[in-house]
Protein backbone atom coordinates (compact mmCIF):
# COMPACT_ATOMS: atom_id res chain seq x y z
CA UNK A 1 0.00 0.00 0.00
CA UNK A 2 1.34 3.47 -0.89
CA UNK A 3 2.15 5.96 1.82
CA UNK A 4 0.72 8.94 -0.13
CA UNK A 5 -2.93 8.17 0.56
CA UNK A 6 -3.39 11.15 2.86
CA UNK A 7 -3.41 9.13 6.08
CA UNK A 8 -1.38 10.43 9.00
CA UNK A 9 1.95 8.65 9.44
CA UNK A 10 3.65 7.93 12.74
CA UNK A 11 6.99 9.63 13.49
CA UNK A 12 10.14 7.68 12.65
CA UNK A 13 11.92 6.32 15.72
CA UNK A 14 15.30 7.60 14.49
CA UNK A 15 14.24 11.27 14.47
CA UNK A 16 11.87 11.08 17.44
CA UNK A 17 13.15 12.97 20.49
CA UNK A 18 13.22 10.52 23.44
CA UNK A 19 10.71 11.42 26.13
CA UNK A 20 9.65 9.56 29.28
CA UNK A 21 6.40 8.52 27.53
CA UNK A 22 8.14 7.05 24.47
CA UNK A 23 10.93 5.42 26.51
CA UNK A 24 8.40 3.74 28.83
CA UNK A 25 6.34 2.61 25.82
CA UNK A 26 9.29 0.91 24.10
CA UNK A 27 10.36 -0.58 27.45
CA UNK A 28 6.88 -2.09 27.79
CA UNK A 29 7.34 -3.90 24.47
CA UNK A 30 10.89 -4.89 25.29
CA UNK A 31 9.93 -6.34 28.70
CA UNK A 32 7.06 -8.14 26.94
CA UNK A 33 9.57 -9.87 24.67
CA UNK A 34 11.72 -10.80 27.69
CA UNK A 35 8.63 -12.21 29.45
CA UNK A 36 7.80 -14.40 26.42
CA UNK A 37 11.26 -15.83 26.90
CA UNK A 38 10.59 -16.04 30.66
CA UNK A 39 7.45 -18.10 29.98
CA UNK A 40 9.66 -20.56 28.10
CA UNK A 41 11.94 -20.70 31.18
CA UNK A 42 8.87 -21.60 33.26
CA UNK A 43 8.18 -24.40 30.78
CA UNK A 44 11.80 -25.57 31.09
CA UNK A 45 11.69 -25.47 34.92
CA UNK A 46 8.43 -27.48 35.10
CA UNK A 47 9.43 -29.96 32.41
CA UNK A 48 12.89 -30.55 33.90
CA UNK A 49 11.23 -31.29 37.26
CA UNK A 50 8.76 -33.69 35.64
CA UNK A 51 11.62 -35.57 33.96
CA UNK A 52 13.36 -36.31 37.25
CA UNK A 53 15.97 -35.25 39.79
CA UNK A 54 18.89 -35.14 37.36
CA UNK A 55 17.20 -32.89 34.78
CA UNK A 56 15.89 -30.67 37.60
CA UNK A 57 19.35 -30.27 39.16
CA UNK A 58 20.77 -29.35 35.74
CA UNK A 59 18.07 -26.68 35.36
CA UNK A 60 18.82 -25.35 38.85
CA UNK A 61 22.55 -25.15 38.15
CA UNK A 62 21.91 -23.30 34.86
CA UNK A 63 19.58 -20.82 36.62
CA UNK A 64 22.04 -20.25 39.47
CA UNK A 65 25.07 -19.66 37.19
CA UNK A 66 26.06 -16.02 36.72
CA UNK A 67 24.38 -15.84 33.32
CA UNK A 68 21.28 -17.52 34.76
CA UNK A 69 21.20 -14.98 37.59
CA UNK A 70 21.58 -12.13 35.10
CA UNK A 71 18.70 -13.47 32.97
CA UNK A 72 16.54 -13.95 36.08
CA UNK A 73 17.18 -10.36 37.18
CA UNK A 74 15.95 -9.24 33.76
CA UNK A 75 12.89 -11.48 33.97
CA UNK A 76 12.01 -10.37 37.53
CA UNK A 77 12.32 -6.68 36.61
CA UNK A 78 10.31 -7.30 33.42
CA UNK A 79 7.52 -8.97 35.42
CA UNK A 80 7.11 -5.96 37.73
CA UNK A 81 7.61 -3.35 35.04
CA UNK A 82 5.17 -4.97 32.60
CA UNK A 83 2.66 -5.48 35.43
CA UNK A 84 2.86 -1.86 36.64
CA UNK A 85 2.87 -0.32 33.17
CA UNK A 86 0.15 -2.78 32.11
CA UNK A 87 -2.10 -1.41 34.85
CA UNK A 88 -1.28 2.07 33.48
CA UNK A 89 -2.39 0.83 30.05
CA UNK A 90 -5.66 -0.52 31.49
CA UNK A 91 -6.43 2.93 32.93
CA UNK A 92 -5.89 4.42 29.47
CA UNK A 93 -8.27 1.80 28.06
CA UNK A 94 -11.08 3.17 30.23
CA UNK A 95 -10.13 6.69 29.17
CA UNK A 96 -8.31 7.81 32.32
CA UNK A 97 -4.92 9.53 32.59
CA UNK A 98 -4.24 11.02 29.17
CA UNK A 99 -3.26 14.52 30.40
CA UNK A 100 0.48 15.17 29.91
CA UNK A 101 1.15 15.85 33.60
CA UNK A 102 -0.76 12.68 34.61
CA UNK A 103 1.12 10.69 31.95
CA UNK A 104 4.50 11.77 33.29
CA UNK A 105 3.44 11.23 36.89
CA UNK A 106 2.02 7.72 36.27
CA UNK A 107 5.16 6.90 34.28
CA UNK A 108 7.32 7.94 37.21
CA UNK A 109 5.19 5.76 39.53
CA UNK A 110 5.74 2.80 37.17
CA UNK A 111 9.53 3.27 37.16
CA UNK A 112 9.78 3.69 40.95
CA UNK A 113 7.36 0.86 41.81
CA UNK A 114 8.93 -1.65 39.42
CA UNK A 115 12.37 -0.79 40.80
CA UNK A 116 11.21 -1.13 44.40
CA UNK A 117 9.34 -4.40 43.69
CA UNK A 118 12.44 -5.87 42.02
CA UNK A 119 14.56 -4.83 45.01
CA UNK A 120 11.89 -6.18 47.38
CA UNK A 121 11.75 -9.52 45.56
CA UNK A 122 15.50 -10.02 45.94
CA UNK A 123 15.46 -8.86 49.59
CA UNK A 124 12.61 -11.29 50.40
CA UNK A 125 14.48 -14.04 48.58
CA UNK A 126 17.73 -13.49 50.56
CA UNK A 127 15.85 -13.27 53.87
CA UNK A 128 14.02 -16.55 53.10
CA UNK A 129 17.29 -18.24 52.11
CA UNK A 130 18.76 -17.08 55.43
CA UNK A 131 15.86 -18.64 57.35
CA UNK A 132 15.93 -21.98 55.48
CA UNK B 1 -13.92 16.22 16.43
CA UNK B 2 -16.24 13.45 15.34
CA UNK B 3 -14.06 10.38 14.75
CA UNK B 4 -16.32 9.20 11.91
CA UNK B 5 -15.69 12.39 9.96
CA UNK B 6 -11.92 11.85 9.93
CA UNK B 7 -10.92 10.44 6.57
CA UNK B 8 -8.39 7.89 7.80
CA UNK B 9 -9.94 4.68 6.47
CA UNK B 10 -10.95 3.48 3.06
CA UNK B 11 -14.69 3.12 2.35
CA UNK B 12 -14.44 -0.67 2.06
CA UNK B 13 -12.53 -0.90 5.33
CA UNK B 14 -15.16 1.21 7.07
CA UNK B 15 -18.01 -0.90 5.71
CA UNK B 16 -16.32 -4.10 6.84
CA UNK B 17 -15.66 -2.58 10.23
CA UNK B 18 -12.96 -5.12 11.06
CA UNK B 19 -9.94 -2.83 11.46
CA UNK B 20 -6.35 -3.47 10.44
CA UNK B 21 -6.03 -7.07 11.61
CA UNK B 22 -9.26 -8.19 9.87
CA UNK B 23 -10.86 -9.64 13.00
CA UNK B 24 -12.17 -6.44 14.58
CA UNK B 25 -11.60 -5.71 18.24
CA UNK B 26 -11.28 -9.36 19.26
CA UNK B 27 -7.47 -9.13 19.54
CA UNK B 28 -7.63 -5.97 21.66
CA UNK B 29 -10.36 -7.44 23.86
CA UNK B 30 -8.68 -10.81 24.56
CA UNK B 31 -5.35 -9.05 25.23
CA UNK B 32 -7.05 -6.99 27.96
CA UNK B 33 -8.95 -9.93 29.47
CA UNK B 34 -5.77 -12.00 29.74
CA UNK B 35 -3.90 -8.94 31.11
CA UNK B 36 -6.46 -8.49 33.90
CA UNK B 37 -6.35 -12.20 34.76
CA UNK B 38 -2.55 -12.16 34.84
CA UNK B 39 -2.32 -9.37 37.46
CA UNK B 40 -3.33 -11.53 40.48
CA UNK B 41 -1.83 -14.70 38.95
CA UNK B 42 1.61 -13.13 38.48
CA UNK B 43 1.62 -11.63 41.98
CA UNK B 44 0.73 -15.08 43.38
CA UNK B 45 3.38 -16.79 41.25
CA UNK B 46 6.15 -14.34 42.17
CA UNK B 47 5.45 -14.74 45.91
CA UNK B 48 5.47 -18.55 45.55
CA UNK B 49 8.46 -18.67 43.19
CA UNK B 50 10.78 -16.65 45.40
CA UNK B 51 10.23 -19.26 48.12
CA UNK B 52 11.25 -21.98 45.65
CA UNK B 53 14.67 -20.55 44.80
CA UNK B 54 17.20 -23.34 45.45
CA UNK B 55 14.34 -25.73 46.36
CA UNK B 56 15.15 -29.44 46.21
CA UNK B 57 13.48 -31.56 43.52
CA UNK B 58 11.24 -33.15 46.15
CA UNK B 59 10.15 -29.77 47.55
CA UNK B 60 9.49 -28.38 44.08
CA UNK B 61 7.39 -31.36 42.96
CA UNK B 62 5.41 -31.21 46.20
CA UNK B 63 4.75 -27.50 45.71
CA UNK B 64 3.46 -28.00 42.13
CA UNK B 65 1.08 -30.76 43.21
CA UNK B 66 -0.27 -29.39 46.46
CA UNK B 67 -3.32 -27.23 47.22
CA UNK B 68 -4.78 -25.50 44.18
CA UNK B 69 -1.31 -24.83 42.77
CA UNK B 70 -1.84 -27.05 39.68
CA UNK B 71 -5.01 -25.10 38.83
CA UNK B 72 -3.37 -21.71 39.35
CA UNK B 73 -0.29 -22.82 37.40
CA UNK B 74 -2.55 -24.04 34.59
CA UNK B 75 -4.34 -20.69 34.45
CA UNK B 76 -1.00 -18.86 34.56
CA UNK B 77 0.33 -20.93 31.66
CA UNK B 78 -2.80 -20.55 29.50
CA UNK B 79 -3.17 -16.81 30.06
CA UNK B 80 0.52 -15.91 29.83
CA UNK B 81 1.18 -17.82 26.60
CA UNK B 82 -2.04 -16.48 25.06
CA UNK B 83 -1.20 -12.92 26.13
CA UNK B 84 2.42 -13.30 25.05
CA UNK B 85 1.69 -14.47 21.50
CA UNK B 86 -0.86 -11.66 21.08
CA UNK B 87 1.78 -9.12 22.13
CA UNK B 88 4.47 -10.60 19.91
CA UNK B 89 1.99 -10.56 17.02
CA UNK B 90 1.53 -6.79 17.44
CA UNK B 91 5.29 -6.22 17.49
CA UNK B 92 5.72 -8.32 14.32
CA UNK B 93 2.85 -6.49 12.60
CA UNK B 94 4.47 -3.15 13.49
CA UNK B 95 8.06 -3.86 12.50
CA UNK B 96 8.08 -6.58 9.81
CA UNK B 97 7.33 -4.95 6.43
CA UNK B 98 7.44 -7.96 4.11
CA UNK B 99 3.98 -9.56 4.10
CA UNK B 100 5.39 -13.06 3.58
CA UNK B 101 7.85 -12.87 6.49
CA UNK B 102 5.14 -11.24 8.61
CA UNK B 103 2.57 -14.01 8.11
CA UNK B 104 5.21 -16.75 8.47
CA UNK B 105 6.55 -15.27 11.72
CA UNK B 106 3.06 -14.79 13.20
CA UNK B 107 1.99 -18.35 12.36
CA UNK B 108 5.29 -19.71 13.77
CA UNK B 109 4.90 -17.74 17.01
CA UNK B 110 1.28 -18.84 17.45
CA UNK B 111 1.99 -22.53 16.84
CA UNK B 112 5.12 -22.39 19.04
CA UNK B 113 3.20 -20.71 21.89
CA UNK B 114 0.42 -23.30 21.68
CA UNK B 115 2.89 -26.20 21.65
CA UNK B 116 5.00 -24.91 24.58
CA UNK B 117 1.86 -24.05 26.59
CA UNK B 118 0.44 -27.57 26.14
CA UNK B 119 3.82 -29.14 27.01
CA UNK B 120 3.92 -26.97 30.17
CA UNK B 121 0.40 -28.06 31.13
CA UNK B 122 1.40 -31.68 30.56
CA UNK B 123 4.42 -31.23 32.87
CA UNK B 124 2.18 -29.73 35.58
CA UNK B 125 -0.14 -32.74 35.21
CA UNK B 126 2.70 -35.24 35.46
CA UNK B 127 4.09 -33.52 38.57
CA UNK B 128 0.63 -33.34 40.14
CA UNK B 129 0.03 -37.06 39.62
CA UNK B 130 3.40 -37.78 41.26
CA UNK B 131 2.17 -35.98 44.38
CA UNK B 132 -1.39 -37.33 44.35
CA UNK B 133 -0.68 -40.99 43.53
Amino acid sequence: MGSDNGRPISPHLQIYRPQITSILSITHRFTGIILSFGACLLFYWLTAASLGVEAYNTAQSILSSWIGKFVMLGVVFSVWYHLANGIRHLFWDIGVGFELTTLRFSGLIVVISSGLLTFGTYMACYILMGIN
Amino acid sequence: MDVRSMNMRSHLSRVRGLGANHIGVHHFWVQRITAIALIPLMVWFMIEALQLVNASHEAFVFWVGSDYNPVLLGLLIVFSFYHGQLGLQVIIEDYVRNEGYKITLIITIKLFALAVAICSLFSVMRLTFKVLL
